[in-house]
């Protein structure tokens, strides 16, 4: 008799049944059709939904008039090279640098945290900001925590900054961003066109869905906050499009489950009493006032920029990659191009030896098209 | 400071790296590139270095000598369900077996010792190379023995080459449309019990590598229908992936996968969402894929299923002349590529 036990199916899961995508499917389908005209452009702006949204091989059910842009949904890549500078000098000049996996090999103007560690240069790799509090503690050593992510990881490095007795050769070198102000960059794109957006679930389940109101009713444009398995996506789409057919510009939540209209308060709260928003580069995209959160002058003696003395301008003299001219990670991240349309993606540049940093994070657009293959014609 | 030219245009992999042993695309331009030039003579008949294969078959009168070779450090070495010893019978075994030739004639055995291994793991290795050679039907017929200082190797190496007849050999090139695929069990055993073992990752149920020798199981499939197996491969290194990726682009087809119809274990299943590895990249050592004609699919399907190691055999996919040379995946919900994977995701397995 064959082995029952080991027929169970990842699809069993109640959040990828396959009759119940089919049926949102044909749903969008339906919707598109009474829009009946195209393309009707929605973004998301999160790596984890492009990540699910190829695993489970969703484009190749969508409607072909529904044009599913990805949007700057990865903190990896919209992290600026200068940022990356900052973090070379310092391990150049001695520091630990702690910092997330995907950072490592993102290119700076001349070289990477991985060039500056194959030199010589001291780079860990941590799994969370309390992780980068213990390699100071059990070390003399500055160690310089390397902070990148949207704000659901803000909020991680916020709730160390906040703690007593931290080790004192412990700082935070801060490239976290903030996802509102580069949604309403991108509203403004004229040629991205982007009539709704799908919001990412986990951001949203620490600011809210509220946040979303403001942007909704200035540009005039349906926001749908939407979780990570592959019917929560389809739902999402599904409520995005009947508000875009309705011409409503309205905020909704998908993802009741976990997001509420005012989110984690506490979690908000921290966020805030250690960060303020500034201005300044995503990369490739284009300067985002307020899209930068750095640490507030009270946690100075914390900040990496206040306490060291970080002459990035050194890098400059070294060359750039000639190939990084070639890169169009910044079109890809605004929608307004696809891997496929990259001379360098596949060949040139791939996750073993990446050009742009889109093929570096997994949240990356080009590394996850490069993995799942993209939108094949299937 | 050292000052260096930028990132820019440099001389790309210069060096051996772990990836070049992974199993993947980058081990086999290792090999086409630099291992094999010279020897790649594509023009004859006999199945040689240029078919990049399991192993090699060479025309003896109207008989098939097949011989191969394969050289096993595992880290840790005793794991479990299995330790280097069965590793290295059912390696080459099976090796031999999918390509039709499941009679060993005979087994060879190099070992290459580090200076102070223990002599109880030894014979501890042996007698599972004993066993696993019961199992298989197949003597161990010479060796070598060398033993190198401490450090210059960790703890042990096996190489073992076998040699077979075979009356007709199987490639893994031999996929037409329409064929049907064939997994004979359950995938990512092998590696993810590697992984638990090493790591101690505190998985709850029985993780336990699938390493067993398949000539039995695969002579069986072959006599419930002669000549209706087209193809046949073991998805060792890269997983069921890269073994189909090779598949499809030798036989010039596209291979559709439907994802619920592959056995994955549940713990496995868990394993590999939690630690973010795909099971179609995982290592096996117990399990074989097997291209069948469509009309012979469910004799082989029964056949299989009633030998103890193929239970959980399915079948898996369907060759199509849409796509040639691309994997395919029917999620439940859409379609997808998969590739094969980059590196190893977890170094030393077999």
């Amino acid at each position: 008799m064959p082995d029952e036990s080991v027929r169970t199916s990842a699809n069993e899961l109640k959040f990828r049944d396959p009759s119940q995508a089919r049926a949102l499917a044909d749903r969008l389908s339906g919707l598109c059709e009474e829009i009946a005209r195209e393309p009707i452009s929605v973004m998301h702006v999160c790596g984890t939904h492009e990540q699910a949204i190829a695993k489970y091989g969703l484009r190749t059910i969508l409607p072909k008039s529904l044009d599913l842009i990805m949007g700057p949904g990865c903190p990896v890549c919209v992290t600026d090279m200068p940022e990356v500078d900052e973090a070379v000098v310092l391990a150049e000049d001695g520091a630990l640098i702690a910092t997330y996996g995907d950072m490592l090999r993102v290119p700076g103007t001349a070289k990477s945290l991985a060039d500056a560690q194959a030199e010589g240069a001291r780079v860990e790799v941590v799994y969370s900001a309390a992780q980068a509090v213990e390699l100071a503690r059990s070390m003399q050593q500055e160690v310089v925590f390397f902070a990148s992510g949207f704000e659901t990881t803000a909020v991680a490095t916020a709730a160390i900054a906040l703690q007593d007795d931290l080790p004192p050769n412990l700082s935070i070198l801060s490239a976290h961003k903030y996802v509102p102000p580069a949604m309403e960059i991108v509203a403004q794109i004229p040629a991205t066109q982007v009539e709704g957006f799908l919001a990412a679930g986990h951001a949203a389940t620490i600011t809210g869905w509220g946040i979303f109101e403001p942007l909704a009713e200035r540009y005039k444009i349906p926001v749908v906050v939407a979780g990570f398995e592959p019917l929560d996506i389809l739902a999402g789409l599904v409520r995005l499009v009947e508000l875009v057919k309705d011409g409503t510009p309205a905020v909704d939540n998908m993802y009741p489950r976990c997001v509420t209209r005012e989110g984690n308060r506490v979690a908000q709260e921290q966020m805030w009493r250690v960060f303020r928003t500034v201005g300044g580069r995503w990369r490739g995209i284009a300067d985002v006032p307020d899209g930068n959160l750095r640490l507030r002058p009270e946690y100075a003696h914390l900040d990496a920029r206040v306490r060291f003395e970080i002459d990035i301008r050194r890098l400059w003299q070294l060359a750039p990659s000639a190939l990084a001219e070639k890169c169009i990670c910044g079109a890809i991240m605004s929608g307004l191009a696809s891997p496929s349309d990259c001379e360098l993606f596949g060949k040139e540049c791939d996750p073993e030896n990446p050009v742009g940093a889109c093929m570096v994070s997994s949240e990356g657009t080009c590394k996850i098209w490069y993995q799942y293959g993209g939108r094949p014609d299937l | 400071m050292m000052v260096r030219p930028g990132i820019g245009p440099q001389p790309r992999d210069e060096r051996v790296t772990l990836k070049h042993g992974a199993g993947g695309r980058a081990m086999r331009m290792l090999i086409e590139e630099t291992l094999a030039a010279g020897f790649l003579d594509g023009s004859t008949d006999e199945i040689g270095l240029a078919a990049l294969d399991d192993g090699a078959a060479l025309l003896i009168g109207d008989r098939w000598l097949v011989v191969t070779t394969d050289s096993h450090v595992i880290h840790p070495i005793f794991f479990p369900g299995g330790d280097i010893g069965r590793l290295a019978i059912a390696g080459t075994v099976n090796d031999l077996a999918v390509m039709g030739a499941t009679e060993v004639l005979g087994l060879t055995s190099a070992m290459v010792i580090e200076e102070g291994f223990l002599h109880s793991d030894l014979e501890r290795i042996q007698h599972s190379m004993q066993e696993a050679c019961r199992e298989a039907g197949a003597k161990i017929v010479t060796g070598d023995t060398k033993v190198m200082g401490r450090g210059e190797l960790d703890g042990i190496i096996i190489n073992t080459t076998g040699v077979a007849l075979a009356d007709a050999v199987v490639s893994d090139a031999g996929l037409s449309s329409g064929d049907r695929i064939l997994l004979t069990g359950p995938i990512g055993d092998h590696g993810i019990a590697l992984m638990a073992a090493r790591r101690g990752l505190g998985l709850e149920g029985d993780l336990r590598s699938d390493v067993a020798p398949l000539n039995g199981l695969i002579r069986r499939a072959l006599d419930t229908a002669k000549g209706a197996i087209t193809a046949m491969k073991d998805p060792t290194r890269g997983g069921l992936a890269s073994a189909l990726t090779e598949m499809a682009e030798k036989s010039q087809v596209g291979i559709v996968i439907e994802d619920a119809a592959v056995p994955v274990t549940p713990v496995v299943r868990s394993a590999a969402e939690i630690l973010g590895l795909d099971p179609f990249h995982i290592a096996n050592e117990g399990v074989a894929v097997i291209g069948v004609r469509p009309d012979a699919a469910d004799a082989v399907l029964a056949a299989v299923r009633a030998h103890s190691l193929g239970q959980s055999c399915a079948i898996i996919g369907t060759c199509t002349d849409e796509h040639p040379k691309r994997l395919i995946l029917d999620t439940g919900i859409g379609r997808r590529l998969v590739t094969e994977p980059e590196g190893e995701p977890l170094p030393r397995i077999c």
